[in-house]
Protein backbone atom coordinates (compact mmCIF):
# COMPACT_ATOMS: atom_id res chain seq x y z
CA UNK A 1 0.00 0.00 0.00
CA UNK A 2 1.55 3.06 -0.90
CA UNK A 3 0.97 6.84 1.56
CA UNK A 4 -0.64 8.35 -0.96
CA UNK A 5 -3.65 5.33 -0.99
CA UNK A 6 -3.08 5.01 2.61
CA UNK A 7 -3.81 8.81 3.13
CA UNK A 8 -6.56 9.11 0.19
CA UNK A 9 -9.30 11.45 1.40
CA UNK A 10 -6.90 14.21 2.79
CA UNK A 11 -5.87 17.17 1.13
CA UNK A 12 -2.19 16.08 -0.22
CA UNK A 13 -1.25 19.93 0.46
CA UNK A 14 -2.21 19.22 3.99
CA UNK A 15 -0.71 16.02 4.62
CA UNK A 16 2.51 17.44 2.61
CA UNK A 17 2.32 20.03 5.19
CA UNK A 18 1.75 18.01 8.46
CA UNK A 19 4.40 15.34 7.81
CA UNK A 20 7.09 16.97 5.46
CA UNK A 21 7.56 20.27 5.86
CA UNK A 22 8.05 21.52 9.52
CA UNK A 23 7.84 24.92 8.55
CA UNK A 24 4.47 24.78 7.79
CA UNK A 25 3.80 23.74 11.09
CA UNK A 26 5.82 26.92 12.60
CA UNK A 27 3.80 28.71 10.68
CA UNK A 28 0.42 27.65 11.18
CA UNK A 29 0.98 27.19 14.82
CA UNK A 30 2.49 30.94 14.93
CA UNK A 31 5.64 29.78 16.98
CA UNK A 32 7.64 32.05 15.47
CA UNK A 33 10.79 29.56 15.41
CA UNK A 34 13.36 29.19 12.83
CA UNK A 35 11.76 26.49 10.50
CA UNK A 36 13.59 23.31 9.68
CA UNK A 37 14.68 22.99 6.25
CA UNK A 38 14.93 19.33 4.71
CA UNK A 39 11.72 17.86 3.34
CA UNK A 40 11.19 14.49 4.72
CA UNK A 41 9.02 11.86 2.66
CA UNK A 42 6.08 10.73 4.53
CA UNK A 43 7.47 7.00 4.22
CA UNK A 44 10.73 7.61 6.13
CA UNK A 45 9.59 9.64 8.84
CA UNK A 46 11.35 8.41 11.55
CA UNK A 47 11.75 9.29 15.22
CA UNK A 48 14.89 10.20 14.41
CA UNK A 49 14.03 12.34 11.74
CA UNK A 50 10.96 14.14 12.65
CA UNK A 51 10.82 14.80 16.23
CA UNK A 52 14.17 16.78 16.38
CA UNK A 53 13.29 20.42 17.93
CA UNK A 54 9.86 19.59 18.80
CA UNK A 55 7.80 21.60 16.93
CA UNK A 56 4.43 20.96 17.68
CA UNK A 57 3.23 22.89 20.95
CA UNK A 58 2.79 20.57 23.97
CA UNK A 59 -1.11 21.60 23.85
CA UNK A 60 -1.13 19.93 20.26
CA UNK A 61 1.05 17.06 20.84
CA UNK A 62 -0.83 15.93 24.25
CA UNK A 63 -3.94 16.57 22.00
CA UNK A 64 -2.38 13.81 19.26
CA UNK A 65 -0.75 11.36 21.15
CA UNK A 66 -4.09 11.41 22.88
CA UNK A 67 -5.61 10.38 19.42
CA UNK A 68 -2.75 8.06 18.82
CA UNK A 69 -3.40 6.07 21.78
CA UNK A 70 -7.22 5.91 20.23
CA UNK A 71 -6.72 4.43 17.26
CA UNK A 72 -4.08 2.33 18.73
CA UNK A 73 -6.78 0.60 19.90
CA UNK A 74 -9.25 0.57 17.41
CA UNK A 75 -6.44 -0.74 14.62
CA UNK A 76 -5.35 -3.69 17.15
CA UNK A 77 -8.39 -4.41 17.37
CA UNK A 78 -9.89 -4.25 14.24
CA UNK A 79 -6.85 -6.05 13.24
CA UNK A 80 -6.86 -8.78 15.73
CA UNK A 81 -10.90 -9.53 14.54
CA UNK A 82 -10.14 -10.01 10.95
CA UNK A 83 -7.02 -12.55 11.45
CA UNK A 84 -9.59 -14.31 14.26
CA UNK A 85 -10.97 -17.25 12.27
CA UNK A 86 -14.75 -17.68 11.85
CA UNK A 87 -15.97 -14.40 13.68
CA UNK A 88 -16.52 -12.27 10.87
CA UNK A 89 -19.15 -13.51 8.27
CA UNK A 90 -18.48 -12.94 4.25
CA UNK A 91 -21.76 -10.53 4.94
CA UNK A 92 -20.06 -7.72 6.80
CA UNK A 93 -16.08 -8.67 6.08
CA UNK A 94 -15.78 -5.86 3.73
CA UNK A 95 -16.86 -3.52 6.58
CA UNK A 96 -14.40 -4.37 8.61
CA UNK A 97 -11.74 -4.35 6.47
CA UNK A 98 -12.32 -1.26 5.56
CA UNK A 99 -12.50 0.41 8.79
CA UNK A 100 -9.44 -2.22 10.18
CA UNK A 101 -7.53 0.27 7.05
CA UNK A 102 -9.09 3.30 8.19
CA UNK A 103 -7.61 2.98 11.68
CA UNK A 104 -4.39 1.70 10.32
CA UNK A 105 -3.93 5.24 7.93
CA UNK A 106 -5.19 6.88 11.28
CA UNK A 107 -2.44 5.77 13.06
CA UNK A 108 0.03 6.26 10.89
CA UNK A 109 -0.22 9.41 9.80
CA UNK A 110 -0.63 10.60 13.67
CA UNK A 111 2.89 8.81 14.10
CA UNK A 112 4.10 10.80 11.10
CA UNK A 113 2.75 13.95 11.96
CA UNK A 114 4.24 13.58 16.01
CA UNK A 115 7.28 12.57 14.68
CA UNK A 116 9.94 11.14 18.02
CA UNK A 117 6.71 12.64 20.43
CA UNK A 118 4.53 9.91 19.24
CA UNK A 119 3.82 7.48 22.43
CA UNK A 120 4.56 4.04 22.13
CA UNK A 121 1.67 1.67 22.01
CA UNK A 122 -0.11 0.41 24.74
CA UNK A 123 -0.98 -3.36 25.37
CA UNK A 124 -4.45 -3.70 25.45
CA UNK A 125 -6.91 -6.50 26.92
CA UNK A 126 -9.77 -6.06 24.89
CA UNK A 127 -11.60 -8.35 27.08
CA UNK A 128 -11.58 -5.51 29.54
CA UNK A 129 -10.65 -7.66 32.62
CA UNK A 130 -13.11 -10.19 31.12
CA UNK A 131 -16.44 -8.56 30.55
CA UNK A 132 -16.03 -8.95 26.97
CA UNK A 133 -13.78 -12.54 27.27
CA UNK A 134 -15.24 -13.95 23.38
CA UNK A 135 -15.02 -10.73 22.10
CA UNK A 136 -12.66 -12.51 19.56
CA UNK A 137 -15.05 -15.29 19.00
CA UNK A 138 -18.19 -14.32 19.25
CA UNK A 139 -19.24 -11.82 16.44
CA UNK A 140 -22.25 -10.19 18.50
CA UNK A 141 -19.61 -9.71 21.24
CA UNK A 142 -17.30 -7.91 18.80
CA UNK A 143 -19.98 -5.72 16.88
CA UNK A 144 -20.68 -4.26 20.51
CA UNK A 145 -17.28 -3.57 21.54
CA UNK A 146 -17.17 -2.45 17.70
CA UNK A 147 -19.90 0.03 18.75
CA UNK A 148 -18.44 0.98 21.86
CA UNK A 149 -14.76 2.23 20.20
CA UNK A 150 -16.42 3.94 17.67
CA UNK A 151 -19.20 5.92 19.18
CA UNK A 152 -16.63 7.06 21.80
CA UNK A 153 -14.11 7.66 19.16
CA UNK A 154 -16.37 10.26 17.86
CA UNK A 155 -16.76 11.51 21.14
CA UNK A 156 -13.24 11.97 21.64
CA UNK A 157 -11.72 13.98 18.92
CA UNK A 158 -14.71 16.14 19.08
CA UNK A 159 -13.78 17.29 22.57
CA UNK A 160 -10.48 18.05 21.13
CA UNK A 161 -11.18 19.92 18.98
CA UNK A 162 -10.95 23.22 20.72
CA UNK A 163 -7.35 22.25 21.42
CA UNK A 164 -6.62 21.83 18.21
CA UNK A 165 -8.06 25.23 17.18
CA UNK A 166 -4.50 27.15 16.93
CA UNK A 167 -3.07 25.28 14.37
CA UNK A 168 -5.42 24.60 10.83
CA UNK A 169 -3.58 22.08 9.62
CA UNK A 170 -3.83 19.86 12.36
CA UNK A 171 -7.46 21.02 13.34
CA UNK A 172 -8.52 19.88 9.77
CA UNK A 173 -6.80 16.77 9.59
CA UNK A 174 -8.47 15.73 13.08
CA UNK A 175 -11.92 16.96 12.11
CA UNK A 176 -11.05 14.51 8.84
CA UNK A 177 -10.87 11.49 10.94
CA UNK A 178 -13.35 12.59 13.60
CA UNK A 179 -16.21 12.36 10.66
CA UNK A 180 -14.65 9.06 9.47
CA UNK A 181 -15.23 7.61 12.65
CA UNK A 182 -18.85 8.76 12.57
CA UNK A 183 -19.17 6.86 9.92
CA UNK A 184 -17.52 3.89 11.09
CA UNK A 185 -20.26 4.16 14.27
CA UNK A 186 -22.87 4.69 12.05
CA UNK A 187 -22.76 1.44 9.84
CA UNK A 188 -21.33 -0.67 12.92
CA UNK A 189 -24.86 0.40 15.13
CA UNK A 190 -26.94 -0.22 11.99
CA UNK A 191 -25.04 -3.69 11.05
CA UNK A 192 -26.25 -4.48 14.78
CA UNK A 193 -30.04 -3.31 13.96
CA UNK A 194 -29.43 0.02 15.81
CA UNK A 195 -30.28 3.17 14.34
CA UNK A 196 -27.00 5.21 13.27
CA UNK A 197 -27.54 7.94 15.57
CA UNK A 198 -27.51 8.35 19.54
CA UNK A 199 -31.35 8.90 20.52
CA UNK A 200 -31.27 10.26 24.22
CA UNK A 201 -28.40 8.66 26.10
CA UNK A 202 -29.24 5.07 25.19
CA UNK A 203 -27.04 2.40 25.08
CA UNK A 204 -29.54 0.80 23.06
CA UNK A 205 -29.09 -3.15 23.52
CA UNK A 206 -25.26 -2.77 24.59
CA UNK A 207 -24.63 -4.34 27.93
CA UNK A 208 -24.34 -2.05 31.12
CA UNK A 209 -20.63 -1.27 31.23
CA UNK A 210 -20.83 0.61 28.28
CA UNK A 211 -23.00 3.03 29.40
CA UNK A 212 -20.38 5.66 30.03
CA UNK A 213 -19.92 5.76 26.25
CA UNK A 214 -23.46 7.50 26.06
CA UNK A 215 -23.52 9.46 29.20
CA UNK A 216 -24.33 13.26 28.54
CA UNK A 217 -25.41 12.11 25.10
CA UNK A 218 -28.92 13.19 25.90
CA UNK A 219 -28.35 17.35 26.31
CA UNK A 220 -30.42 19.37 24.58
CA UNK A 221 -29.22 22.69 24.85
CA UNK A 222 -27.20 23.70 22.06
CA UNK A 223 -25.21 27.18 22.13
CA UNK A 224 -27.70 28.52 24.91
CA UNK A 225 -30.50 27.48 23.34
CA UNK A 226 -32.74 24.76 24.97
CA UNK A 227 -33.85 23.14 21.66
CA UNK A 228 -36.31 20.42 24.02
CA UNK A 229 -40.17 20.92 22.46
CA UNK A 230 -39.23 22.07 19.24
CA UNK A 231 -42.15 22.53 16.86
CA UNK A 232 -42.45 20.03 13.97
CA UNK A 233 -40.21 17.43 15.11
CA UNK A 234 -39.71 13.88 17.54
CA UNK A 235 -37.97 14.67 20.78
CA UNK A 236 -35.50 12.12 19.62
CA UNK A 237 -34.55 13.82 16.92
CA UNK A 238 -33.48 16.96 19.29
CA UNK A 239 -30.53 14.44 20.87
CA UNK A 240 -30.48 12.29 17.73
CA UNK A 241 -29.00 15.66 15.73
CA UNK A 242 -26.24 16.64 17.73
CA UNK A 243 -23.63 14.27 19.03
CA UNK A 244 -21.82 15.38 22.59
CA UNK A 245 -17.81 15.29 23.20
CA UNK A 246 -16.78 13.59 26.05
CA UNK A 247 -13.34 15.20 27.80
CA UNK A 248 -9.90 13.40 27.73
CA UNK A 249 -10.30 12.03 31.41
CA UNK A 250 -13.76 10.66 30.52
CA UNK A 251 -12.43 9.03 27.59
CA UNK A 252 -9.35 7.67 29.35
CA UNK A 253 -12.03 6.09 31.47
CA UNK A 254 -13.57 4.35 29.42
CA UNK A 255 -10.15 2.95 27.06
CA UNK A 256 -8.09 2.22 30.31
CA UNK A 257 -11.33 -0.22 31.01
CA UNK A 258 -9.40 -2.18 27.50
CA UNK A 259 -5.68 -0.99 28.22
CA UNK A 260 -3.61 -3.61 30.60
CA UNK A 261 0.04 -1.07 30.56
CA UNK B 1 -35.15 34.75 23.69
CA UNK B 2 -34.63 38.18 24.88
CA UNK B 3 -31.56 38.41 23.40
CA UNK B 4 -32.38 37.53 19.56
CA UNK B 5 -35.28 39.62 19.95
CA UNK B 6 -33.62 42.68 20.97
CA UNK B 7 -30.98 41.91 18.14
CA UNK B 8 -33.81 41.56 15.70
CA UNK B 9 -35.21 44.87 16.96
CA UNK B 10 -32.14 46.91 17.19
CA UNK B 11 -32.15 48.01 13.68
CA UNK B 12 -29.27 47.06 12.19
CA UNK B 13 -30.00 44.33 10.26
CA UNK B 14 -32.93 46.64 8.46
CA UNK B 15 -33.26 44.35 5.28
CA UNK B 16 -37.16 44.51 5.14
CA UNK B 17 -37.49 43.07 1.60
CA UNK B 18 -40.52 40.86 1.43
CA UNK B 19 -38.11 37.95 2.16
CA UNK B 20 -37.04 38.60 4.94
CA UNK B 21 -40.55 39.90 6.15
CA UNK B 22 -41.83 36.10 5.25
CA UNK B 23 -38.92 34.25 6.69
CA UNK B 24 -39.38 36.24 10.35
CA UNK B 25 -43.12 35.20 10.20
CA UNK B 26 -42.10 31.68 9.47
CA UNK B 27 -39.89 31.57 12.31
CA UNK B 28 -41.94 32.78 15.00
CA UNK B 29 -43.53 29.95 15.98
CA UNK B 30 -39.98 27.42 15.87
CA UNK B 31 -38.33 30.30 18.49
CA UNK B 32 -41.31 30.55 20.26
CA UNK B 33 -40.74 27.48 21.81
CA UNK B 34 -36.65 28.17 22.45
CA UNK B 35 -35.69 29.63 25.44
CA UNK B 36 -31.77 31.25 24.87
CA UNK B 37 -29.76 32.15 27.58
CA UNK B 38 -26.30 30.64 26.67
CA UNK B 39 -22.80 32.15 25.88
CA UNK B 40 -22.97 31.12 22.13
CA UNK B 41 -26.07 32.76 21.44
CA UNK B 42 -24.66 36.11 23.18
CA UNK B 43 -22.09 36.15 21.35
CA UNK B 44 -23.85 36.32 18.36
CA UNK B 45 -26.99 38.55 19.06
CA UNK B 46 -24.44 41.05 20.59
CA UNK B 47 -21.44 41.58 19.36
CA UNK B 48 -21.32 39.70 16.12
CA UNK B 49 -24.28 41.07 14.66
CA UNK B 50 -22.96 44.95 15.05
CA UNK B 51 -20.72 43.84 12.08
CA UNK B 52 -23.28 42.16 9.71
CA UNK B 53 -23.60 42.88 6.54
CA UNK B 54 -27.40 43.46 5.39
CA UNK B 55 -28.17 39.89 4.59
CA UNK B 56 -29.80 40.98 1.21
CA UNK B 57 -28.14 42.98 -1.47
CA UNK B 58 -30.79 45.01 -2.58
CA UNK B 59 -29.74 45.75 -6.15
CA UNK B 60 -29.11 41.69 -7.36
CA UNK B 61 -31.42 40.24 -4.89
CA UNK B 62 -29.06 37.77 -3.84
CA UNK B 63 -28.37 37.08 -0.47
CA UNK B 64 -24.80 37.55 0.74
CA UNK B 65 -23.93 34.91 3.78
CA UNK B 66 -22.15 37.79 6.00
CA UNK B 67 -18.57 37.86 7.03
CA UNK B 68 -16.67 36.07 10.32
CA UNK B 69 -18.03 33.41 12.45
CA UNK B 70 -21.54 34.76 11.79
CA UNK B 71 -20.81 34.40 7.94
CA UNK B 72 -20.00 30.74 8.61
CA UNK B 73 -23.06 29.56 10.62
CA UNK B 74 -25.15 31.36 7.99
CA UNK B 75 -23.09 29.45 5.09
CA UNK B 76 -24.06 26.17 7.71
CA UNK B 77 -27.70 27.33 7.86
CA UNK B 78 -28.03 27.82 4.18
CA UNK B 79 -26.65 24.19 3.48
CA UNK B 80 -29.37 22.89 6.23
CA UNK B 81 -31.87 24.42 4.85
CA UNK B 82 -31.52 23.06 1.42
CA UNK B 83 -31.54 19.46 3.41
CA UNK B 84 -34.06 20.15 5.24
CA UNK B 85 -35.90 20.80 2.20
CA UNK B 86 -35.13 18.17 0.36
CA UNK B 87 -36.14 15.26 3.04
CA UNK B 88 -39.17 17.14 3.77
CA UNK B 89 -40.19 16.59 -0.17
CA UNK B 90 -38.45 13.11 0.10
CA UNK B 91 -41.07 12.05 2.79
CA UNK B 92 -43.72 13.66 1.62
CA UNK B 93 -44.02 12.60 -1.44
CA UNK B 94 -41.97 9.23 -1.66
CA UNK B 95 -40.82 7.11 -4.35
CA UNK B 96 -42.53 3.92 -4.99
CA UNK B 97 -41.62 0.44 -3.43
CA UNK B 98 -39.86 2.62 -0.18
CA UNK B 99 -38.74 0.23 2.44
CA UNK B 100 -39.49 1.18 5.80
CA UNK B 101 -35.94 0.99 6.75
CA UNK B 102 -35.80 3.54 3.97
CA UNK B 103 -38.46 5.11 5.26
CA UNK B 104 -37.34 5.22 8.77
CA UNK B 105 -34.15 6.50 7.76
CA UNK B 106 -35.26 9.31 5.41
CA UNK B 107 -37.97 10.75 8.23
CA UNK B 108 -34.41 10.60 10.73
CA UNK B 109 -32.85 12.34 8.45
CA UNK B 110 -35.44 14.78 7.85
CA UNK B 111 -36.51 15.91 11.11
CA UNK B 112 -32.01 16.10 12.22
CA UNK B 113 -32.09 18.69 9.15
CA UNK B 114 -35.18 20.53 10.51
CA UNK B 115 -33.53 20.70 13.73
CA UNK B 116 -29.93 22.06 12.71
CA UNK B 117 -31.63 24.54 10.57
CA UNK B 118 -33.78 25.80 13.20
CA UNK B 119 -30.78 25.69 15.87
CA UNK B 120 -28.54 27.80 13.23
CA UNK B 121 -31.86 30.26 12.82
CA UNK B 122 -32.08 30.47 16.44
CA UNK B 123 -28.81 30.88 16.83
CA UNK B 124 -27.83 33.61 13.86
CA UNK B 125 -31.02 35.53 15.26
CA UNK B 126 -30.92 38.82 13.13
CA UNK B 127 -27.95 37.78 11.53
CA UNK B 128 -30.05 35.08 9.68
CA UNK B 129 -30.53 34.94 5.91
CA UNK B 130 -33.82 34.74 4.77
CA UNK B 131 -35.65 31.40 4.16
CA UNK B 132 -33.91 30.15 0.62
CA UNK B 133 -36.23 28.63 -2.24
CA UNK B 134 -34.92 25.28 -3.13
CA UNK B 135 -34.57 23.88 -6.63
CA UNK B 136 -35.00 20.07 -7.24
CA UNK B 137 -35.89 20.25 -10.66
CA UNK B 138 -33.27 17.57 -11.34
CA UNK B 139 -34.40 15.52 -8.37
CA UNK B 140 -36.91 12.78 -9.63
CA UNK B 141 -38.92 12.42 -6.52
CA UNK B 142 -40.36 9.19 -7.43
CA UNK B 143 -36.99 7.00 -8.27
CA UNK B 144 -35.02 5.58 -5.51
CA UNK B 145 -31.80 6.35 -7.06
CA UNK B 146 -32.00 9.90 -7.58
CA UNK B 147 -33.21 10.66 -4.46
CA UNK B 148 -30.80 8.20 -2.49
CA UNK B 149 -27.98 9.73 -4.76
CA UNK B 150 -29.18 13.35 -3.89
CA UNK B 151 -28.79 12.08 -0.17
CA UNK B 152 -25.41 11.04 -0.58
CA UNK B 153 -23.94 14.13 -2.56
CA UNK B 154 -25.72 16.27 0.01
CA UNK B 155 -24.09 13.92 3.21
CA UNK B 156 -21.06 13.79 1.84
CA UNK B 157 -21.27 17.63 0.60
CA UNK B 158 -22.56 18.46 4.06
CA UNK B 159 -19.54 16.63 5.55
CA UNK B 160 -17.03 18.53 3.50
CA UNK B 161 -18.15 21.53 4.44
CA UNK B 162 -18.27 21.93 8.07
CA UNK B 163 -14.71 19.56 7.89
CA UNK B 164 -13.62 22.56 5.75
CA UNK B 165 -15.39 25.05 8.09
CA UNK B 166 -13.71 24.70 11.02
CA UNK B 167 -10.70 26.65 10.55
CA UNK B 168 -12.53 29.64 9.48
CA UNK B 169 -14.30 29.92 12.71
CA UNK B 170 -12.96 31.73 15.71
CA UNK B 171 -15.03 31.31 18.79
CA UNK B 172 -14.44 27.56 20.41
CA UNK B 173 -18.06 27.59 21.11
CA UNK B 174 -19.30 27.73 17.45
CA UNK B 175 -16.25 25.09 16.37
CA UNK B 176 -17.71 22.58 19.41
CA UNK B 177 -21.24 23.05 18.16
CA UNK B 178 -20.14 22.16 14.59
CA UNK B 179 -18.19 19.77 15.59
CA UNK B 180 -21.63 17.88 17.12
CA UNK B 181 -23.45 18.60 14.01
CA UNK B 182 -21.04 17.27 11.57
CA UNK B 183 -20.66 14.03 12.74
CA UNK B 184 -24.18 13.62 12.82
CA UNK B 185 -24.16 14.23 9.11
CA UNK B 186 -21.46 11.70 8.75
CA UNK B 187 -23.37 9.44 10.42
CA UNK B 188 -25.70 10.32 7.67
CA UNK B 189 -23.71 9.74 4.88
CA UNK B 190 -22.72 6.47 5.95
CA UNK B 191 -26.34 4.89 5.99
CA UNK B 192 -27.44 6.41 2.75
CA UNK B 193 -24.45 5.33 1.58
CA UNK B 194 -24.69 1.75 3.07
CA UNK B 195 -28.56 1.91 1.29
CA UNK B 196 -27.30 1.87 -2.03
CA UNK B 197 -24.62 -0.31 -1.36
CA UNK B 198 -25.06 -2.34 1.77
CA UNK B 199 -22.39 -4.08 3.82
CA UNK B 200 -19.70 -2.80 1.61
CA UNK B 201 -17.10 -0.55 1.53
CA UNK B 202 -19.16 2.41 -0.10
CA UNK B 203 -20.09 3.83 3.49
CA UNK B 204 -17.06 5.22 4.40
CA UNK B 205 -14.86 5.63 1.17
CA UNK B 206 -11.56 7.22 2.23
CA UNK B 207 -9.61 6.82 5.95
CA UNK B 208 -10.44 11.04 5.78
CA UNK B 209 -12.50 12.62 4.89
CA UNK B 210 -12.89 15.62 2.37
CA UNK B 211 -12.42 18.83 3.61
CA UNK B 212 -13.93 21.74 1.09
CA UNK B 213 -13.96 25.18 1.38
CA UNK B 214 -17.23 27.58 0.97
CA UNK B 215 -16.65 28.41 -2.69
CA UNK B 216 -16.26 24.73 -3.44
CA UNK B 217 -19.12 23.69 -1.58
CA UNK B 218 -21.76 26.76 -3.07
CA UNK B 219 -20.53 25.56 -6.01
CA UNK B 220 -21.80 22.02 -5.81
CA UNK B 221 -24.43 23.25 -4.17
CA UNK B 222 -25.72 26.24 -6.69
CA UNK B 223 -27.86 24.15 -9.10
CA UNK B 224 -29.86 23.03 -6.37
CA UNK B 225 -30.75 26.35 -4.86
CA UNK B 226 -32.87 28.94 -6.75
CA UNK B 227 -31.96 31.91 -4.57
CA UNK B 228 -28.81 33.90 -5.67
CA UNK B 229 -26.37 33.36 -3.17
CA UNK B 230 -22.85 35.82 -2.77
CA UNK B 231 -19.88 34.50 -0.04
CA UNK B 232 -17.58 37.40 -0.99
CA UNK B 233 -16.76 38.63 3.12
CA UNK B 234 -16.44 34.72 4.41
CA UNK B 235 -13.21 34.50 5.97
CA UNK B 236 -10.68 32.62 4.05
CA UNK B 237 -8.23 31.27 6.67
Amino acid sequence: MTDKTILGGLDPELVTRLTTRREAIFKAGKLGVAPASAPIALGALSATTFGQGSPLPAQIVDTLNFALTLEFLEDEFYRTAINSRNLIPNTTRNVFRQISNHEAAHVKFLQGALGTAATAKPTFDFTAGGAFADVFSNYQTFLAVSQAFEDTGVRAYKGQAGNLISNNDVLTAALSIHSVEARHASEVRRIRGEKGWITGESRGTLPAPTQAVYDGEDNTTQGGANLAGLAGVPASAITEAFDEPLTKDEVLAIARLFIRA
Amino acid sequence: MSNIIKSRGDGKTQCASDGKRTFLKLSSAALAALAVSGTAIDALASGENAFLSIPIAPQTGAVDLGSGDTGILNYAYALEQLEAAFYTQAVGSPYGNMSAQERQVLTDLRDHEIVHREFLKTALGAGAIPGLTPNFGKIKFNNRKSVLETARTFEDLGVAAYNGAGKLLTNPEFLLLAGKIVSVEARHAAAIRDLLKPRSNNFSPKAFDQAFDPATVLKAAAPFIATPITANNLPRS
